[in-house]
């Protein structure tokens, strides 16, 4: 019991996945996640939306991948061999997210989560459910739904 | 319901079957419908009833046991003779058929069963039977199912001591052996007997010397045989209902005694008769050749009488159903059940209830399994492809052993391929006799006399396309009763019969599977469908459309050209969901009309969702599949044959022809328009119309079967794309559909000074 105790945050604590996106550090809840993997070149899909980079091969069935910096507007370099992908599964759905990188796993407070303050010129296009502040950084907590297109919420 | 859990699985098996029976009634009934005067054809008919009455019976379905009953009723009135089947009394078995198979399915999903529903039909079929004394038939046939109790020998034969061995001529005589399959199935011989003796006096011999020693004994074999007379006057439908239940279980022959004194003689000191004994003896060692024994002493067996084979038919079949030489599975098999001196070796209405043709051994599998393995040769396939390419990139000669072996191992993928694909592949007709139910609902709903025909029932599908065919189906059809047709009045007012018909057929073409619905209507109204599409700002007007182009408009979301919205169809979602589905399934739909004749839809699908033979190509650095079947010819790009045409466009001279020119990069969005395309190759697409495409690709990498990896669930749809693949090198490719990517196509090849950004 102790053990469980000790792997199992309280309930008022959610564990997250932080990364970077250019330069600014984002996450999202660790249970969503069901793998991080190494880049792989995308195959493009015509006319999709600029963020989707294209799908890849997940050992047998195909992954889309969406670009984060793309869809959040963050300017980045070139995704390159440095970049890594986050499996997350969202509602029904498995989809890749590209990342700059992964950073760290925290485990933070319900308590210590505020609400984004609301920015007219960001509406729409922010994605974040809520921040929080983490030595002295922000960390953005990032509304995986939101960030999907929206053919595939239609779907899902 | 309260049945335990064991039962479950049995009640399972049991509405599978129901759906089998009802299969077989829709047959029995279209054949009557079709014109079929056979009896035999009422008799399927009435016996799938009956049988689904039995089933239901024992797991306790009201609802469907007094439907079944009424239902039975009156086809067993037809039966005997007494109601003559015109068209309407057909339309009406066949409305009862609907009926019954939603009880059943109700049933089957444990709803509450609406009887106000059923109750017109129910009230119909009173009607035309004149019904009387359904009650007490009623109690008559509720059965419960049974345990097995294995009584002892002695307790078999003592509840009916009644040994009377001075039997009077007079009476019916009766051999009954019970085949494993009885006991399996839950009956119990001594309830018929007790069934029997309900009748009349019964004089009940067992014959226990079939019993082997306690070593060679099945202890699940059947070896005992009953010779039963009954004293009764009872005619004798009355005795072969008691067997109803067991019938194609057991062989079973009732005679009438007084019509043969002699044999009767022997009954009582039945075991064992001289002919037989020398079989009787042989049987355990060599069962196979008993049978041929046995068919070769009957006809020398003692003086000739009338004999009644009770058959599946639970009516007088042709007589003296006698040697016909057994396949020596069932009598052999188990070292049992060798006929008895009064029997006939055959029991051929055992099979091929329904059809002529021997029924074939079939296993039921779970969906799920088959899946699995699909997935399984799936992954087989790739890494089959993942093989080759590193045995390629390794430089192992052509000809060394490695590379001869991985050939053969390449073949024997495919043939197992070939194999699983096939278990999925399932007849449309289940699909088709659905329809014949829409066909029939439609139109009393419209109040048009339709009739339907169909074509190549057993053309095989994936059972998935099947059914996802099903919805698009219905649709279509119930388009073609309520807008295809005309009214009665209408069709006799230009020459037609008053009857409308349709006709749904399925065919292979092509490694395709061509569906068609077609009616023999006014065909499409262009005219009307014109000024609806430009009153609904669907097309500008003045714009000059061709034929087909006007047809093509049906599809387009929101038309619907029934100017009264009835409650069939006229909802204005109509074709553009019909041909969604379609393509989804990587279909395409078109129309054919003649105006005053008919329209017919026609439905094109790929014969699996899971593989494709695809030639791999090169385009802007991008690899690509393009499913073979789409391609007509291959040809390389000379600058030569290319025309401009418009401001952005080319066509391709292809001996006497133009075709346009489309540039896969470009429609994709790959790249800009180029300039020139040196060294490109060109593979000629063409639509089921016969529209054709030239489509530029930088080069053919290779020609081979690909696994379909769905896109559909990741994104919406994605033009010109039908699903991706995975390839040797693990890397995704898309698979494209030509035709898709021509209808959508820019066909933009020109580049200009202001090119055209990529659209991606």
């Amino acid at each position: 019991m102790i053990e469980r105790e000790a792997t199992h945050p309280e309930p008022t604590e959610r564990e997250l996945l932080s990364f970077k996106v250019g330069e600014q550090e984002y996450s999202v809840d660790i249970m969503s996640v069901r793998e991080i993997r190494g880049w792989t070149r995308p195959t493009p899909l015509p006319h999709a939306a600029p963020f989707v980079r294209g799908v890849i091969n997940l050992r047998g069935t195909v992954l889309p991948i969406v670009d984060l910096a793309k869809r959040l507007g963050i300017e980045v370099e070139e995704a390159s061999e440095r970049n890594v992908i986050i499996v997350a599964k969202v509602q029904h759905q498995t989809v890749g997210v590209l990342v700059d990188a992964v950073s760290d796993i925290l485990a933070i407070s319900e308590s210590e989560l505020q609400q984004p303050p609301e920015m007219v010129a960001d509406a729409g296009t922010t994605f974040v459910e809520a921040i929080t502040v983490t030595q002295g950084r922000m960390l953005r907590i990032l509304d995986l739904d939101s960030v999907l297109p929206d053919t595939t919420k239609d779907v899902a | 319901m309260t049945t335990p859990d064991p039962m479950e699985e049995i009640r399972a098996s049991f509405f599978i079957e129901c759906e089998e029976l009802l299969e077989s009634l829709q047959d029995g009934l279209t054949a009557i419908d079709a014109g079929d005067s056979d009896p035999e054809t009422v008799n399927i008919c009435f016996r799938a009833v009956h049988s689904m009455k039995g089933g239901a019976g024992a797991f306790g379905l009201d609802d469907l046991v007094r439907f079944a009953h009424r239902y039975e009723t009156v086809l067993d009135e037809v039966r005997n003779g007494n109601l003559a089947l015109g068209h309407d009394e057909t339309l009406l078995f066949m409305r009862a058929a609907d009926v019954l198979s939603d009880i059943v399915r109700a049933s089957r999903d444990g709803e509450d069963i609406d009887t106000t529903a059923f109750d017109p039909t129910l009230k119909e079929l009173e009607a035309i039977a004149g019904s009387d004394d359904e009650e007490d038939d009623e109690a008559a046939i509720a059965f419960q199912p049974m345990a097995l109790s294995l009584l002892p020998i002695e307790a078999l034969q003592s509840p009916l001591e009644v040994s009377d061995d001075a039997a009077p001529p007079s009476g019916v005589v009766i051999s009954f052996a019970p085949e494993p399959e009885l006991f399996r199935s839950g009956n119990e011989p001594l309830h018929l007997i007790r069934a029997l003796h309900a009748v009349g006096k019964t004089t009940c011999e067992c014959d226990s010397s079939r019993i082997p020693a306690l070593s060679d004994l099945d202890p699940e074999g059947a070896y005992l045989s009953w010779s039963i007379h009954v004293d009764a006057d009872a005619s004798e439908p009355e005795i072969e209902e008691a067997f109803d239940f067991v019938d194609g279980l057991c062989d079973l022959e009732i005679a009438d005694a007084s019509s043969y004194p002699a044999p009767m003689a022997h009954i009582p000191g039945l075991p064992p008769l001289p002919p037989l004994e020398s079989s009787t003896a042989s049987d355990s060692e060599a069962p196979a050749p008993v049978v041929a024994d046995v068919t070769q002493v009957t006809p020398e067996s003692p003086s000739p009488r009338i004999t009644l084979t009770v058959s599946d038919t639970g009516t007088a079949p042709p007589p003296a159903r006698n040697l016909t030489p057994q396949k020596p599975k069932e009598t052999s098999a188990e070292g049992e059940s060798t006929p008895g001196p009064a029997q006939k070796p055959g029991k051929p209405a055992k099979q091929g209830q329904a059809s002529p043709s021997p029924a074939k051994a079939t296993v039921r599998v779970d969906l799920e399994r088959i899946d699995r393995l699909v997935n399984l040769v799936g992954e087989l396939v790739i890494n089959q492809a993942m093989l080759t390419q590193s045995v390629a990139q390794a430089g192992v000669p052509p000809n060394s052993p490695v590379s001869q072996g991985l050939e053969e191992f390449m073949q024997l993928t495919r043939d197992i391929q070939d194999s699983v694909m096939m278990i999925r592949a399932q007849p449309v007709k289940s699909l088709f006799q659905r329809m014949g139910r829409i066909v029939r609902e439609s139109s009393s709903a419209v109040g048009k006399r339709v009739r339907m025909v169909t074509d190549g029932e057993a053309t095989e599908v994936d059972k998935t396309v099947i059914e996802r065919l099903a919805d698009p189906l219905t649709h279509m059809i119930r388009n073609a009763v309520d807008h295809g047709l005309e009214h009665s009045q209408q069709r006799v007012d230009t020459g037609k019969s008053e009857e409308g018909t349709i006709t749904l057929s399925a065919a292979h073409r092509s490694g395709r599977v061509v569906i068609e619905v077609s009616d023999d209507g006014a065909g499409i109204d262009r005219k009307k469908v014109r000024e609806i599409a430009e009153g609904k700002g669907l097309v500008a007007a003045g714009q000059s459309l061709s034929d087909s182009e006007t047809d093509g408009l049906l599809f387009l979301p929101g038309f619907s050209t029934a100017s009264k919205v009835s409650n069939l169809s006229g909802r204005g979602v109509g074709m553009d969901v019909v041909r969604n589905a379609i393509q989804d399934l990587g279909g395409r739909v078109s129309i054919a009309s003649t105006p005053g004749s008919g329209t017919s839809f026609s439905i094109s699908l790929p014969l699996t969702l899971a593989v494709l033979d695809g030639m791999v190509v090169n385009v802007a650095g991008e690899t690509l599949v393009v499913p073979l079947g789409a391609i007509v010819e291959t040809l390389t790009l000379r600058p030569e044959d290319v025309r401009s045409l418009g401001r952005y466009t080319r066509v391709l001279q292809i001996r006497e022809s133009f075709v346009p020119l489309l540039d896969l990069g470009t429609e994709l969005g790959y790249r800009p328009p180029q300039k020139t395309h040196n060294g490109a190759v060109v593979l000629l697409i063409a639509k089921d119309d016969g529209e054709k495409a030239a489509l530029i690709v930088d080069s053919i990498l290779e020609q081979r079967q690909v696994v379909i990896k769905g896109l559909q669930d990741s994104y919406g749809r994605v033009p010109g794309i039908a699903a991706a693949t995975i390839l040797g090198d693990g890397q995704v490719a898309l698979i494209l559909d030509p035709v898709d990517l021509m209808t959508h196509a820019i066909r933009r090849t020109r580049p200009t000074a202001d090119a055209l950004a990529p659209t991606g």
